[in-house]
């Protein structure tokens, strides 16, 4: 079962999307996101995917009208990146606070200015705390997986929130590479229709996002905070089945070569199979080093994170990201802040690498290695460091 | 596996190029990557795509620095850059050029093996317009033994339709016509 196709990986994830049966898609485009939603407007006007395809006027309207699509029950998905990201920002809140399972794909970006268009963790970092469930690809094959599963995460009953699945823009979406494609009985096995628990429905009418006093207010988000963190083990049970299914499995830490290493590189998303290059070449030359890649970054897997440390001395985390004037890229802060209650912990020194797109060889990582070795040993004279500024 | 990077000019179809070999590479069950160097596309600039061919998943998901091969469609970029300069020692130009291998080596000094073709006059001749992205595949093809030419058929096909037999034909005659001399010691 399954086929191998060779495509770009936008129009793979679009057919994803297909598979998956989505009823109802708002987006605007915007690069590198581009590719994804033409090919999904085109599919729904050549008639090979049945669903309502929305143009709008801005990404605000675009999460709006997915507000709006997935109250009234369909199966609801959209795509943006970077500034589209930014301006859907106030409306994000909603969609889960309102608990609709909304599936959205970032096509990471950075965010202006200066203006750029290229690939780094920015846009959904600033996104961070929206209370949706968020995910990294690594590749092609993962991106395409990943949002056919995310459908089924948000719309278990149980968890019942918008997820997004973060893929690096053109370091992903603008790569043809080779996939495996699930054939559509088995989607659709995996994939039943969308139950919704509540709908607008005029004959049955029923408020939607009300308002909540002083009262109120703290009780809910204590409830949508619970929601979040409970969909972990729901998200995990997704994974199971669909590895069960495909012989590929997810998991929220994924460790490569982290046997007896000292030392830990961990990033998340698509630079992760680079930083495999560099472990592999490192441990060649006898250098016990190993990698942490980060899939689940909402909920944030605490357990997996401090069970995967075990044993190391020094967990280097390469952030794609900024948080200007703050402690560090916001995956060090969380990593630091995760393994802080540990009695035994290792050194966490974070180093931000590919902002905007600068391209990151294998040699950046064994790069970054060797600093942060001679780092710890002089002891940290600085919060965190951008990798490869030009003096 | 094989590093091949194309040169040409905004417009110029080099990103075609790369996908249509990497989706060639795929169905022959072989793992590829084609990608664009990314960035907006500019009408007439010089610009770059890139592929990666092996038996194996590939995870080098950075640009080109040393490639195998480089491909250059549009000869006026010789005059303003250097696309061979970082090619590995062993690696091979691929030349969309009217000019022979002794005139090309004395004007720009390259040291590698050389394929050169006429592509211009080619893709005029059997597509009608000097577009040569596609013609120029039959060099690389000659060049280098990465897919079947016959294994170009069902991407072009896909990619353009009932114009993919006047490509696939400026292709093979490319293939055919291209002249190779092995590297100066």
């Amino acid at each position: 079962m399954g086929h191998r196709v060779g495509m770009e990986v936008s129009i793979a994830v679009s057919h994803a999307v297909q598979m998956a049966r989505a009823e109802a898609i708002a987006a605007y485009p915007i690069t590198p996101q581009t590719h994804i939603v033409e090919h999904l407007a085109s599919m729904v006007a050549n008639g090979e995917l049945e669903a309502e395809f929305l143009n709008v006027e801005s990404e605000h309207s675009a999460m709006s009208a997915c507000i709006g699509m997935s109250a009234a029950g369909a199966r609801t998905y959209t795509a943006t990146s970077s500034q589209g990201l930014a301006l859907m920002y106030e409306i994000l809140f909603i969609a889960s606070a309102m608990r609709f399972p909304i599936v959205m794909t970032v096509a990471n970006r950075a965010l202006s200015g200066p203006l750029n268009i290229w690939n780094d963790h920015g846009d959904i970092m600033a996104a961070r705390d929206i209370g949706w469930i968020q995910i990294f690809a690594e590749n092609g094959q993962e991106s395409y997986d990943h949002t056919i599963m995310a459908f089924k995460i948000a719309e278990n009953h149980k968890v019942l929130l918008p997820t997004i699945i973060n893929l690096d823009g053109f370091i992903l979406t603008h790569v043809v590479e080779a996939q495996e494609f699930l054939e559509q009985e088995q989607v659709d096995k995996f994939l039943p229709s969308y139950h919704p628990r509540f709908t607008l429905d005029p004959k049955r009418p029923v408020t939607m996002g009300a308002f909540a006093m002083p009262e109120m207010y703290t009780e809910v988000k204590f409830a949508h905070e619970m929601a979040l963190r409970n969909s972990y083990d729901q998200i995990l049970k997704v994974w199971k089945e669909y590895g069960d299914l495909s012989g590929r499995y997810y998991h929220p830490v994924e460790r490569y070569k982290t046997e007896g290493a000292k030392v830990l590189l961990l990033i998340m998303g698509s630079l992760a199979e680079v930083a495999e290059i560099a472990v592999d070449e490192l441990r060649e030359a006898g250098d016990e080093v190993g990698l942490l890649k980060l899939r689940l970054w909402r909920p944030f897997p605490f357990q997996d994170l401090r069970e995967a440390v075990n044993g190391a001395d020094l967990v280097i985390v390469c952030d794609r990201a900024l948080s200007l004037g703050g402690a560090a890229g916001p995956v060090m802060a969380e990593v630091r802040s995760a393994l802080y209650p540990l009695a035994e912990k290792p050194a966490v020194l974070g180093y931000t690498v590919g902002l905007g797109g600068r391209d990151i060889q294998p040699s950046t990582f064994k790069d970054v290695v060797r600093l942060a070795r001679a780092e710890l040993a002089q002891g940290p004279q600085q919060e965190f460091h951008i990798f490869g500024v030009r003096g | 596996m094989i590093e091949i990077r194309f040169h040409g000019r905004g417009g110029q179809g080099a990103v075609t190029s790369v996908e249509l070999l990497a989706l060639a590479a795929i169905n022959e069950g072989k793992f590829a990557m084609g990608f664009p160097s990314f960035g907006p596309e500019r009408r007439g600039a010089p610009v770059m795509a890139f592929c990666r061919v092996d038996d194996k998943h590939i995870r080098l998901r950075c640009k080109i620095l040393n490639p195998d091969v480089v491909v250059v469609l549009d000869p006026s970029l010789l005059r303003i850059q250097n696309p061979p300069a970082d090619l590995k020692e062993n690696g091979i130009i691929v030349l969309n050029t009217n000019k022979t291998p002794a005139e090309i080596r004395r004007e720009y000094g390259y040291k590698h093996t050389l394929v050169l073709v006429d592509a211009n006059r080619i893709a005029r001749e059997v597509l009608g317009v000097p577009i040569v992205n596609t013609t120029m595949l039959g060099a690389l093809l000659k060049a280098t033994n990465v897919v079947p030419v016959d294994s170009l058929d069902h991407p072009l096909k896909e990619r353009f339709g009932p114009l993919a037999v006047k490509n696939f034909n400026a292709l093979k005659v490319a293939f055919e016509q291209s002249i190779i001399e092995e590297r100066r010691p």
